[in-house]
């Protein structure tokens, strides 16, 4: 029988029985912010549908210079309103959506429901918002950026992007030491 | 029509178009729109080093990487395809802040006095590349999301928790720019 183990502000996670107490695995990262949360199985070959939405996205990215560390720059100097215009209108676009899947129950193409997770709040929501905030500022990058600048021959980024696998490595590491 | 995606695009339009990966995402598949789990994933999939952070099934989630190497792709063909023959507009105040802070190129989507290879094992390439990345990193994870799982996905759903995330980190990126680049900019040149 699979026993499952709480860990503080973790998923649950389950103890393998034929490894023992020491070992368990969490059958899924609920607390990631973009699960997966479809039944049927996919194959390598359907998960190319994200990859195209990706590339329409990283597109975007470069169009409308939100890679750009200028912009970034400009958005925290009050300087232009580019970037509260492209942040505000997605945020619209996607509330917007949100409401309509909700209130006409839209199904996805494989017919299930469409799961959202409600977020619960914990103090590494300010801790950790406002270290990313500052490295946002230097690298002029969130996450989505960093690839999209790699792609658009920005190679040395190749560094930012080890380093921020390395944050969230060390982050993985000390997560119970933090406060929550 | 080339022409017309050739220029840069504006803001209203991009906004649209990031906005409807939140549904896209929904509906082609059940996933919840966010980009920094990929670094989780990542670290999942090559260096797991049994800590219980690391320990699920990646596998189940490499749609994201999926996504992630399509930005990427994206990125590629937006500037070497796509790319507006004019040089960026930076907002003038903001490019005579840099000036003084010593930035001189503002010809390209980032500046070469920093972004460039020549820069990496100086000042320069360990706090915009090694400690700027780290942060991006680490407080990513801790917060439990960035721009996309939370200022896009999280205010999508009406999370609270999203819009003190946000808070936080527009917080951090205007302490950033406006108390702490001066004396970094200062340091590393």
């Amino acid at each position: 029988m699979e026993k499952s183990v709480k860990i503080p502000h973790a998923d649950e996670f389950v103890i393998l029985p034929e490894k023992g107490e020491k070992s368990y695995v969490n059958p899924h990262p609920v607390e990631c912010e973009a699960p997966n949360e479809q039944v049927k199985k996919e194959t390598i070959f359907s998960n190319l549908k994200y990859l195209i939405v990706g590339v329409t996205f990283g597109i975007v990215f470069v169009k409308a210079e939100i890679v750009s560390w200028f912009r970034i720059q400009e958005m925290f100097r009050l300087d232009s309103f580019h970037m509260y215009g492209v942040i505000g209108t997605a945020v619209v676009t996607g509330m917007v959506s949100v409401l309509l899947i909700k209130r006409l129950n839209i199904k996805t193409l494989q017919g299930e429901k469409v799961q959202f997770h409600p977020k619960t709040f914990n103090k590494g929501q300010i801790f950790g918002g406002l270290i990313f905030g500052l490295g946002w500022a230097i690298t002029g990058a969130c996450p989505g950026p960093l690839f999209a600048q790699i792609g658009a021959g920005f190679v040395v980024v190749i560094v930012t992007l080890l380093s921020a696998i390395a944050g969230t490595w060390v982050y993985g590491l000390l997560r119970e030491k933090l406060p929550h | 029509m080339l022409e017309l995606i050739r220029h840069p695009w504006h803001w209203s339009i991009a906004g649209f178009l990031i906005g409807l990966t939140v549904p896209a995402l929904l509906l082609i598949g059940n996933k919840s729109f966010g980009i920094s789990s990929s670094l989780r994933h990542i670290c999942a999939a090559c260096i797991p080093a049994n800590i219980p952070f690391f320990k699920y099934d990646w596998k189940k989630e490499v749609w994201n990487l999926f996504f992630v190497a399509g930005i990427m792709i994206g990125g590629f063909i937006g500037n070497y395809f796509l790319s507006n023959p004019e040089a960026i507009v930076v907002a003038p105040h903001t490019q005579e802040t840099l000036q003084q802070l010593g930035v001189k190129d503002f010809s390209g989507l980032m500046p070469v006095d920093i972004f460039s290879f020549d820069n990496l094992l100086t000042a320069k390439g360990l706090v915009f590349f090694v400690i700027g990345g780290f942060m991006v990193g680490f407080g990513t994870r801790y917060a439990g999301g960035c721009t996309s799982g939370h200022s896009i996905m999280g205010l999508s759903n009406l999370q609270w928790p999203s819009l003190v995330a946000t808070i936080s980190f527009m917080v951090g990126g205007f302490a950033m720019t406006q108390l702490l680049l001066p004396y970094i900019m200062h340091w590393v040149n």
